[in-house]
């Protein structure tokens, strides 16, 4: 029963795969930029579920992380920096950043921490907003260049669609290796029983505030390629829409589970556009499946996935509903 | 004689789907949802209502106008990614957006694309970013404010001004703009009060306008904003006198603020209570077919597919998209011409527009135009 | 002078409807350990009631007014805990927080896909004149406003702290463990909570709307300040929300005056920030101990 769910999942991922490298040569510009546009942001909700579902943290600031990565590439490729620089450069500002601004405000509980995170987020949006000087304020950054590899540019969609695509399969590589990681076992640990961790000489604060600078510094990426794809930058996206956005997103698909996030960016990004005639109802009905996931599988689309395809019930567990973790302990290593 | 009324028939009945499948593509990407779906309603309405008109008519060379909705919801991402849609459809033109945030996220894809846009968008710099395919559907700011600067000189013989905008493209750049013709002309701003989108809660900007105790204050946000601004400033007694562009004296304005918006004057660029026949007769049109009365985005979005046809039908013969840019770039169509232009209307090289204009003032609940302004460049 | 004056009235008639708001929330979160990320659109919504009720059933104010409030309490008191509360609170917190984001969303686009997007004029509750007062002018409106909230508040803590029903549902709130032991029903008294907050909702809406125009969007900064307000008086205690609630009005009014209007929405998000790294219990309340 074990191997079949296994060839199942297998199977889903193949043909994923394949869907995401041939698709684009048989959609046009729009259906390119869609695809380009979830893988994006797929990379900041798995930033996000690094810090939610694997450490249980509620951060609502993911968003500014996108920001401050979006506008330092912004700022910097329109002065001429090499591309890569850039996003290096913003993935650990968002790390340095994430640290500092976790390092006080993990110590409260976590409900205060969303208000803390939220807050947070709407400032840096204000200072986005209102600081012209630096990020061009309302008026934005316009024009953001898109990079060249080896000489080979990325100006095409089709070509920086598979940029992103390249981009979004390193982070998933270096999440994977992350979670199976002493590293990934000790965020596990910490969102089972901090308290049980702590006795067992867990460094909780530092891994904490690892699990939260990881999830920012990948926000910083996902921002890093969102500037060349849109191509102008302006306070508008970075508001605490998105952050909630990315919140639903991973919870949606099932958080502390390594594919949530992507199933997640699928239904908040295609789904959309997909379903966009039907305009105010899809809202409506996006909210409304929300609502009932969180009522009946608070583990999201994968958590129910995974009790339909498994023999045996498990009892409730974990920072979201079912620890996808402490099932796959007890069924046995991998 | 048998064969040869057949393939007559055959070949009629080829001309006929032909004619029925060849429609020309217009595509308005606009802000239906969103901070200001009030306006982009409006727009596209107008719109609607003009492609209704041609079509009854036969539409433009014969063909019918296939018009396709795209919602940016007011949101810059989202119109990248919608107009890359209705590119991807292959339009004629393309209308709107109307945000001019908006308009900036798109230029560059609408230039690369050739495709000739009209927009809603007021910001100055729009027409500066030398796009050859964008042409505006009213004023930018650097043609309206030095018109009301001069009024504000003239009329209301204004020393110091208190003002009040909206932060965002289109607050910002009025009040930059606004701000350079009053230095111009030794008129100094004494309060300059910046607001949110959607703001709600005025009574602390309102003590501070207080506070500035200027000749006149300036009002410049849209239109719910200019409501509640309205009526906060009527709540604290402030006093006027209230100017503004366009925004502060639109129907939308006047119906939330009620009484709080009488006595504000202002220049309006567009209005359907413009004293010129064809508007009024427009203005009815519109209201019979939708069931409310225009604002200026109804007129913008109206007049420009009635442009379209001008330019396509008379200038051109036939639907050439690179040629409808060249020919705008300095043309004039009066309402002999196209009477669907309303007014007279020239634009320029950058796709600036020319038109005249009018001094408003809100009385008894309805704008009354009490001087015509004549056009910049005649 | 005046200014300062008149600028401390507008904040408190504010800051009174940011303590309603935050008083109910902080009565939810006491009692059932529910965060509702919709506090906002609840705010939002019983306007709206009130408009159908004038438009669609052609209603005089008043009456439209007694129908919306009844369906506000029913619609945000009873069914709001019935459907969404009572299944996933044995979930935990987490869900139930997404799950009223989701709520915000729904009864946001709900509104403007049924109603409009549109602002819509609200008949106000009194009279929109001024009166002079030492020179300065303010709004009857206002002074009504900071009166009702006045009133209602102090209605609430008589309620609480006199009656048997009130203390009731504070030793629920305190703990519902041993609440339960001495007999009292606790799950009754957590529905009276809901109740309250939707009547709550309600008065708030009735005060607010007139100034703001029923528009869907109303919900979105006022729940945040509701949550900063509830959080800086102090998360659990009702009292706390009260104070929150009127200094947030005060200090956000005087920072638009006389700080940067460009960054006055940051000032309640810093203090805020502040508070939680700091004194997280807040002005009044009690150090939540941990439960292991």
């Amino acid at each position: 029963m074990r191997r079949s769910r296994s060839v199942l999942a297998g199977g889903v991922l193949v043909l994923a795969a394949a869907f995401l490298v041939f698709a684009p040569l048989g959609l046009k510009p729009y259906g390119i930029f869609i695809l380009s546009m979830w893988a994006v942001m797929t990379i900041a909700a798995i930033g996000l579920n690094l810090t939610l579902g694997y450490a249980g943290q509620i951060s609502l600031a993911q968003a500014a992380f996108v920001g401050i990565g979006a506008y330092l590439t912004a700022y910097l490729t329109t002065k001429g920096w090499p591309f890569w620089s850039t996003y290096v450069f913003g993935g650990a500002s968002c790390f340095a950043i994430g640290w500092l601004l976790g390092y006080p405000a993990l110590r409260v509980q976590h409900h205060y921490l969303a208000f803390v995170t939220l807050a947070f987020n709407t400032l840096v949006y204000l200072i986005f907003r209102n600081e012209e000087w630096l990020t061009g304020g309302i008026y934005g950054i316009s024009n953001v260049p898109r990079p060249s590899v080896l000489g080979w540019s990325m100006n095409g969609a089709r070509e920086f669609y598979y940029f992103c695509l390249a981009h979004l399969v390193l982070v998933s590589a270096a999440t994977w290796g992350l979670i199976r990681s002493p590293w990934g076992l000790a965020f596990v640990a910490l969102r089972e029983n901090p308290i049980r961790a702590l006795s067992l000489g867990v460094d909780t604060r530092r891994y904490t505030l690892m699990a939260f600078a990881l999830g920012a510094a990948l926000g910083g990426v996902s921002g890093a390629l969102y500037a060349p794809l849109v191509q102008f930058i302006d306070p508008t996206p970075f508001a605490l829409g998105l952050s909630l956005n990315l919140l639903l997103m991973v919870v949606l698909g099932g958080s502390g589970y390594f594919f949530g996030p992507f199933l997640g960016a699928i239904v908040a990004v295609l789904l959309p556009e997909w379903l966009r005639f039907t305009q105010g109802f899809y809202l409506m009905g996006y909210a409304v499946l929300v609502m009932i996931m969180m009522a009946f599988s608070p583990s999201g689309l994968l958590g129910l996935a995974d009790r339909l395809t498994r023999l045996a019930p498990r009892s409730a567990a974990g920072a979201v509903g079912e620890s996808p973790a402490a099932a796959a302990r007890s069924e046995g290593a991998g | 004689m048998r064969r040869s009324k057949f393939v007559l028939a055959f070949a009629t009945l080829m001309l006929l789907s032909g004619a029925a499948g060849a429609d020309v593509k217009f595509a308005y990407v606009g802000e239906i949802s969103g901070s200001i779906a009030v306006s982009g309603g409006n727009f596209r309405d107008g719109i609607i209502l003009a492609v209704e008109e041609i079509n009854a008519k036969g539409g433009i060379l014969k063909e019918k106008i296939a018009l396709t909705l795209y919602d940016t919801q007011t949101n810059p991402g989202v119109a990248r990614s919608q107009m890359q849609k209705a590119i991807d459809g292959d339009p004629y033109v393309i209308l709107g957006p109307i945000f001019s945030g908006n308009v900036k996220v798109t230029m560059q894809m609408v230039r690369q694309a050739e495709i000739p846009d009209f927009i809603g968008g007021e910001a100055a710099e729009l027409t500066t970013l030398g796009s050859p395919y964008l042409f505006r559907t009213s004023f930018g700011q650097q043609i309206g404010m030095p018109k009301i600067a001069n009024y504000i000189r003239d009329e209301l013989k204004a020393k110091t001004i208190a003002l009040i905008w909206v932060n965002n493209d289109f607050g910002k750049g009025g009040r930059d703009r606004l701000i350079k013709e009053l230095t111009a002309r030794n008129i100094k701003l004494v309060a300059d009060v910046s607001t949110e989108s959607g703001q709600v809660d005025f009574a602390a900007d309102v003590v501070k306008l207080k506070a500035a105790n200027a000749d006149a204050v300036f009002v410049y946000s849209n239109e719910e904003e200019c409501a509640r601004i309205m009526r906060e400033a009527r709540k604290q007694g402030l006093k006027g006198p209230f100017v503004g562009d366009t925004t502060l004296l639109s129907q939308k304005t006047i119906e939330l603020a009620a009484d709080a918006a009488n006595g504000v004057v202002g220049h309006v660029g567009l209005t359907a209570d413009a004293p010129i026949p064809a508007v009024t007769q427009f203005a009815q049109r519109f209201q019979k077919r939708f069931n409310y009365k225009p604002d200026h985005n109804g007129i913008k979005g109206y007049t420009a597919v009635y442009a379209v046809k001008y330019v396509t039908e008379k200038k051109l013969g036939k639907f050439d998209r690179k040629g409808f840019a060249k020919t705008m770039h300095g043309l004039t169509i009066t309402p002999q011409d196209e009477p669907g232009i309303l007014m007279e209307t020239t634009w320029d090289g950058t796709g600036e527009i020319d038109r005249i204009s009018f001094l408003a003032e809100v009385i008894n609940g309805k704008q009354n135009i009490s001087k015509v302004l004549p056009k910049l460049g005649k | 002078m005046t200014d300062i004056l008149q600028l401390l009235v507008a904040g408190l008639a504010t800051g009174g409807i940011y303590a309603l708001v935050a008083v109910g929330f902080t009565l939810l979160w006491q009692t059932s350990q529910t965060i509702n990320f919709a506090q906002g659109e609840f705010v939002m919504l019983p306007a709206f009631f009130v408009l159908i009720g004038m438009g669609y059933f052609g209603l005089a104010f008043w009456p439209a007014v007694a129908l919306g409030g009844a369906a506000s309490v029913v619609v945000l008191g009873l069914a709001f805990k019935k459907l969404m509360v009572d299944p996933m609170i044995r979930h935990g917190v987490l869900p139930l927080v997404i799950a009223t984001i989701g709520l915000a969303i729904l009864m946001k686009e709900a509104v403007r896909e049924f109603w409009g997007a549109d602002a819509w004029p609200f008949p106000a509750l009194g009279a929109t004149t001024d009166v002079t007062v030492f020179g300065a002018v303010f709004a009857v409106q206002s002074l009504l406003i900071l009166a009702i909230c006045i009133a209602v508040v102090v209605a609430l803590q008589l309620f609480l702290g006199g009656t048997l029903t009130g203390r009731c549902m504070q030793a629920t709130a305190q703990n519902p463990t041993v609440a339960r032991l001495l007999g009292i029903r606790v799950e009754r008294m957590i529905l009276y909570t809901f109740l309250i907050n939707g009547a709550l909702v309600t008065v708030a809406s009735l005060l607010i709307t007139p100034i703001y125009l029923a528009k869907f969007t109303n919900g979105e900064w006022l729940g945040l300040y509701a949550f900063i307000a509830a959080i800086i008086g102090g998360f659990n205690q009702a009292r706390g929300a009260i104070a929150g609630g009127l200094l947030l009005g005060v200090v956000d009014n005087f920072a638009a005056a006389y700080i940067s209007s460009q960054y006055r929405t940051a000032i309640p998000l810093l203090i805020l920030i502040v508070v939680i790294l700091f004194r997280p219990q807040g002005m009044f309340g009690r150090i939540e101990e941990r439960t292991v």
